[in-house]
C-alpha cells in the first residue's frame, strides 16, 4: 500500500528545518517525509481493527514535524518510522464509516483505565505512552505500531473509534478531531470564568484550531463575549460565522479587548483585559501578546504547539497570570456540571456549524509535496483545512455530489 | 500694494500647478480650457505698531467700557486664550497671544488686580506642552504664573472645574469652566485665522465640556451648516451664539479681544509655496526640485520634524476688543479682506492638496481621519455662498494618507479607525452607536486629562466636520494615498492625478470642469 512515512534521519530533519525557511514544499522535498510502498500493518490483536482511510487532514503539528521544527520533547514519545495523519475519517472492513480519537490511551495499550468510562486522553500519568506492548507514540499518526491516516490502511483500537452519522459527509467528519481539540480548549476556559456574568475571551489566531475554539466557546460557554484576532479575510468571516462578537486584525486585538472591557493601557499591557485568552498561533510573539491582553489573574491557554519560545515573563509574574497548555480531548466537565466526551460534543458541533466547509482542498497522496505546501500557506492562499483524499474516484464523486 | 486673490483659467501655456502632498508636494498639469486655479490674495501689510494697536483696542473697545474701567483691586480676573490649534503654522515669536496677554496684565497690574488666572481654552483638544505654552504666552508670563498654578489648561473632564449655567431655548446645555464663569471679568484672547474662529465660539466651545459640545458638534448641525466660514449660515455658530446668550444671562462678563493675521505663511526658503507658478523664478524652481526630491528620500518622521519646525512669519493685521458680537463683526470683515476671492460658478471637480498641518496635528501626525477632516471639513468649507463643487460632484485630494497615528496625541483615533470606520462611515450611525462609548471611556479621559491626548470623542468630531462635504459630493478620491487607509475612509484611491480624473469621469463625464483651491495660504471662495 501507499504510505507517507517520517523517518528519524537527523540530517533530513535539519535540512527540512533549513528548507522550511524557503518554502514548505522545499521542506517536504528534502525532509524526512517520503512516499513509500509498504505492506499493510500487521493486526495487533483483540480490540484492534484495520481502518481504510477516506480523508485525512494535515494539521499544524504534522507540519512542524515535516519541517523539522518539532521539539525534542517528542523524541521519547514517538516511534520511527511513522505514518502521520491523526485527523482521519475512514471505514472498517464492514464498510462502517468511523472517525478516530487518535490518543493511544490506556485501553489501546492494555493498561487499566484511570477511571471507569475514561476516554483515551484521560489520566494524569503518561507512562503508558512510552511503554510496551505498543511502541511509543502519543497518538495515531506518531506511532510506528499503528500507522496513521496518510496511508491506505492503519490500525485503530476500538476505544478510538466513533461512528459517523449517516448524513455527515466525509469532509465534515474529518473536521471532528480538530473540532474536539477546539471544544476542549473552550471548555478549559470555564473554571476561570464560571463566576463571571459576561466573560470576555480573546482568541488570537483563526486558523482551523482557532476557529474550532470559537465554535466551542459559542456553543458551550454561556454569555461569553468573544474577541478574535484573525489575519486573513476568509478567517475573519468564518470567525464571525462561528459566533465571534468582534473580529479584528491580530495587531488590533489588544485595543479591541480594551474597548470591550473598558480598561486602560499601561505601556504594552492592558490594565485589565480578557478573562481568558486563547493563543491559537503558538510562537513567542503570540504568547507575549496574549499575556499583554489578559487581565491580572486571568488565564492564557496555549492551543498552538509552541516549541521553543522567548517570552518576557515579568508581566506574568506581576499579574499572576496562569498559563496552560491545551493538547487534546477526553472527558469534559460541562458548565452545567455534567460530563461529556469531547468527541461526542465535536460530532454535534461539526454538524451544527457545517464545518465541512472548512475543508478547502484535497490531494491524493502522490501529490503530497503540493498538499504540504498548500497546508503550510493555507492562510495566504485563502484555505483552512487541507486533507489527503484516499477514496476511490467513484466514491469521491459520489461524496462531492 | 498686495494683489487680491486671483482665479486663473488654465490654458495650454499654464505651467503645472503645485499640489501639497502632506510633507511634500508635486506639480500637476491640469486640463486646459476647463480648469481653473484659485490663488489666495497676497498678504496684507501687517500693523506697523502692533503693541500700540493692542493697547488702543483695550482702551477703545467696541460697545464696551475700556478695559481699565473694568479692573479693580480684589477682583477675580481670568484670561483665557486660544490653544495650539491656532495659528497654522505656529508663528514666529512673539506670538500674538503673548503680546495681548502682556498688555492685559500690564493694565491689571496698574489697577492692582492680583487674582489673575490664565487658562488655555482647550475644549477637548490635547493639552499643550510646557514648550508650546511658553511659545504662546511667552517666557515672562509663563514663569510668573505657571509655577504658582495660575496658568493652566481647561479640563473638560474635571467636574470641580465646570459650572452648569443652564439651557438655551433649544434645550442646549451650557457648561463652562468654573473659574471663567465665576470671575468678575473673563478676558478672551483670540486669534482669528479663519472666519470660523472667534465670537461666542471662543468661550462657548473653548471653555466648555462634552455636555455642551455635543449639542453643536454633531452630524445634524454639521450637515445643516453652509459653511463654517459664514457665521450667519452656520448652525454651529448659531448654537454657540445661543450659548453665549445663556452666559450673558448668567452674569458671565466677557471682554473679547480678537485679532486677524495676514497670509504670510512660509519663511523664505519655502517662499515658492506661496507664489503663483508662472511667476516662479529660477531660484523658486530650483528650490522646488531640491526640496521635493530630497523629501522623497527622507523618512516620514524626519520630514514631519522638518515641516513642523516651520514658524510662519504671518503677522497681525487688526486687533479689536470689547463686546463679543460687535467685535466679531469687525474681525470677520478683516478676515474677509485678507482671504476672500470672488469665484464665478461651481465646478464638477474640486481638487485640493492636503498640506502637512491642520489644527489638530501641530507637532504630530496627519493621520487618515485628519486628512478627511482637512479635505472635507476645512478645504471644502472654504466658501461663502455656495460650495465650490457642485452637488454630486467629485473631490480629489492629494496626500499620502499613511496608516499612521500619533499614539500619545490620538489614542482614540486609532480605535475609531480600527473599530468604527471598519463598520461604518455614516456619521449618523456612528454617532448613535459609538460616540457616547468613546466620550465616556475612562482611559481616554485619563489620557486627555493627564497626558497629551485629544479627548476620546474627538475623532467623531473630526468625522462630523466633513459630514456636509461627504453628503454633498458623490465621490472622494485621494491621489497617492495608502490604498487600505483610503478605502477604510470610504474613499477611492488613485495613483496619479490622471487616474483620478479617469475615475471621476464615471460621475462627472469625460470633460468636467475642474477647480483647484491653491492653499495654503488660506483663502475663502466667494462663490457667485
Amino acid at each position: 500500500m501507499k504510505a507517507l512515512q517520517v523517518s528519524r534521519k537527523v540530517a533530513r530533519l535539519g535540512l527540512a528545518r533549513m528548507a522550511s525557511a524557503v518554502s514548505s514544499s522545499a521542506a517536504a522535498k528534502v525532509g524526512p517525509l517520503k512516499l513509500v510502498s509498504i505492506d499493510p500493518p500487521d493486526p495487533l490483536g483483540a480490540g484492534w481493527q484495520t481502518v481504510r482511510t477516506r480523508l485525512s487532514g494535515i494539521c499544524g503539528s504534522d507540519l512542524s514535524t515535516i519541517e523539522g521544527r518539532a521539539s525534542t520533547y517528542f523524541d521519547d514519545l514517538v516511534s520511527f518510522p511513522f505514518t502521520p495523519g491523526h485527523e482521519v475519517v475512514g471505514e472498517l472492513a464492514d464498510g462502517t464509516r468511523v472517525v478516530i480519537e487518535p490518543v493511544l490511551g490506556h485501553a489501546a495499550r492494555g493498561f487499566p483505565l484511570p477511571h471507569a468510562g475514561a476516554a483515551p486522553g484521560d489520566g494524569d500519568d503518561y507512562a503508558h505512552l512510552a511503554l510496551p506492548p505498543l511502541e511509543p507514540g502519543i497518538q495515531t499518526g506518531f506511532c510506528h505500531s499503528t500507522g496513521g491516516g496518510w496511508s491506505t490502511y492503519f490500525l485503530a483500537h476500538e476505544s478510538q473509534l466513533h461512528g459517523v452519522p449517516a448524513d455527515m459527509t466525509d469532509e465534515a467528519a474529518v473536521m471532528i478531531e480538530p473540532a474536539a481539540g477546539g471544544i476542549h480548549t473552550a471548555l478549559m476556559c470555564w473554571p476561570s470564568i464560571a463566576q463571571t456574568e459576561t466573560p470576555v475571551i480573546a482568541v488570537l489566531g483563526a486558523g482551523t484550531m482557532g476557529l474550532c475554539a470559537i465554535a466551542g466557546l459559542r456553543r458551550y460557554i454561556p454569555n461569553v463575549h468573544i474577541v478574535v484576532g484573525a489575519r486573513y479575510p476568509h478567517q475573519q468571516s468564518m470567525a464571525r460565522a462561528f459566533g465571534a462578537d468582534e473580529v479584528v486584525a491580530p495587531k488590533e486585538l489588544g485595543r479591541a479587548v480594551r474597548r470591550v472591557v473598558g480598561c486602560h493601557m499601561i505601556g504594552d499591557y492592558l490594565s485589565g483585559g480578557a478573562h481568558v485568552t486563547i493563543d491559537a498561533v503558538g510562537n513567542s510573539g503570540s504568547i507575549q501578546s496574549c499575556l499583554q491582553i489578559t487581565k491580572p489573574r486571568g488565564r492564557v491557554i496555549l492551543m498552538g504547539m509552541p516549541a521553543e519560545v522567548t517570552v518576557d515573563l515579568t508581566g506574568l509574574w506581576h499579574r499572576e497570570t496562569q498559563i496552560a497548555g491545551s493538547y487534546t480531548y477526553g472527558t469534559e466537565s460541562m458548565p452545567d456540571g455534567t460530563s461529556r466526551r469531547t468527541f461526542d460534543l465535536a460530532i454535534e458541533t461539526v454538524g451544527e456549524y457545517d464545518m465541512g466547509r472548512m475543508v478547502s482542498a484535497t490531494y491524493p497522496l502522490d501529490d503530497y509535496e503540493d498538499a504540504i505546501a498548500h497546508a503550510a500557506a493555507a492562510g495566504r492562499r485563502g484555505a483552512l483545512k487541507v486533507a489527503f483524499d484516499l477514496r476511490p474516484p467513484q466514491q469521491r464523486d459520489t461524496e462531492n455530489h | 500694494m498686495p494683489r487680491p486673490g486671483f482665479v486663473l483659467e488654465v490654458d495650454r501655456n499654464t505651467p503645472p500647478i503645485l499640489f501639497w502632498r502632506g510633507e511634500n508636494f508635486s506639480l500637476e498639469k491640469l486640463p486646459a480650457g476647463r480648469s481653473r486655479v484659485i490663488y489666495a490674495p497676497e498678504p496684507l501689510e501687517p500693523l506697523v505698531d502692533i503693541d500700540g494697536a493692542i493697547r488702543h483696542a483695550l482702551l477703545n473697545p467696541i460697545d464696551h467700557d475700556p478695559l481699565p474701567e473694568l479692573l479693580f483691586p480684589g477682583m477675580k480676573l481670568t484670561i483665557a486664550f486660544d490653544d495650539i490649534s491656532l495659528p497654522l503654522p505656529p508663528m514666529t515669536r512673539p506670538d500674538i497671544r503673548q503680546r495681548v496677554i502682556e498688555a492685559v496684565l500690564d493694565l491689571a497690574a496698574d489697577a492692582g488686580v492680583d487674582d489673575v488666572h490664565l487658562i488655555a481654552a482647550l475644549a477637548l483638544h490635547r493639552r499643550m506642552t510646557e514648550a508650546e505654552l511658553r511659545h504662546a504666552v511667552g517666557d515672562r508670563v509663563y514663569d510668573a504664573f505657571a509655577p504658582r498654578g495660575l496658568l493652566y489648561q481647561h479640563d473638560a473632564e474635571d467636574p470641580d472645574q465646570l459650572e452648569y449655567l443652564g439651557q438655551t431655548p433649544q434645550g442646549e446645555d451650557v457648561e463652562i469652566n468654573k473659574r471663567a464663569a465665576d470671575s468678575d471679568l473673563l478676558v478672551y484672547v483670540n486669534i482669528n485665522l479663519v472666519a470660523m474662529d472667534g465670537g461666542w465660539k471662543s468661550t462657548a466651545t473653548g471653555l466648555s465640556s462634552y455636555k455642551s459640545l455635543q449639542h453643536h458638534h454633531n452630524p445634524q448641525t454639521m450637515e445643516a451648516t453652509r459653511s463654517f466660514m459664514d457665521q450667519h449660515k452656520s448652525e454651529l455658530h448659531k448654537s454657540n451664539w445661543r450659548m453665549g446668550q445663556v452666559m450673558v444671562d448668567s452674569g458671565v462678563k466677557v471682554f473679547q479681544i480678537e485679532s486677524t493675521m495676514n497670509t504670510d505663511t512660509f519663511p523664505k526658503p519655502f517662499g515658492f509655496l506661496s507664489k503663483r507658478e508662472w511667476e516662479w523664478n529660477a531660484r523658486d524652481r530650483a528650490s522646488f526640485i531640491a526640496s521635493s526630491s530630497a523629501l522623497k528620500r527622507t523618512p516620514a518622521r524626519i520630514a514631519r520634524n522638518i515641516f513642523h519646525s516651520i514658524e510662519a512669519p504671518h503677522q497681525m493685521t487688526s486687533v479689536q476688543a470689547g463686546e463679543v458680537d460687535a467685535v466679531h463683526k469687525v474681525t470677520t470683515a478683516n478676515v474677509w479682506k485678507q482671504q476672500l476671492v470672488e469665484v464665478q460658478g461651481q465646478t464638477d471637480i474640486l481638487t485640493m492638496g492636503i498640506p502637512f498641518i491642520c489644527p489638530y496635528n501641530v507637532n504630530s501626525i496627519m493621520n487618515p481621519i485628519l486628512v478627511m477632516c482637512m479635505g472635507l471639513g476645512y478645504l471644502f468649507n472654504m466658501y461663502r455662498g455656495k460650495p465650490l463643487v457642485k452637488e454630486g460632484g467629485v473631490i480629489i485630494m492629494t496626500h499620502p494618507t499613511p496608516w499612521d497615528f500619533h499614539p500619545v496625541h490620538h489614542p482614540s483615533y486609532i480605535d475609531f479607525f480600527e473599530q468604527v470606520l471598519s463598520e461604518t462611515t455614516d456619521p449618523h450611525v456612528m454617532s448613535k452607536k459609538y460616540e457616547k462609548r468613546f466620550a465616556e471611556d475612562e482611559w481616554y479621559k485619563h489620557l486627555y486629562r493627564t497626558s497629551y491626548a485629544y479627548h476620546g470623542v474627538h475623532p467623531f468630531y473630526m468625522w462630523y466636520w466633513g459630514a456636509h462635504g461627504m453628503q454633498h459630493c458623490s465621490r472622494v478620491i485621494i491621489v497617492g494615498g495608502d490604498v487600505k487607509a483610503v478605502r477604510r475612509l470610504g474613499f477611492t484611491p488613485a495613483s496619479t492625478m490622471d487616474d483620478a480624473f479617469e475615475i471621476a469621469s464615471d460621475v462627472v463625464g469625460s470633460s468636467p470642469t475642474i477647480t483647484h483651491i491653491h492653499t495654503p495660504p488660506v483663502l475663502v471662495a466667494d462663490v457667485k
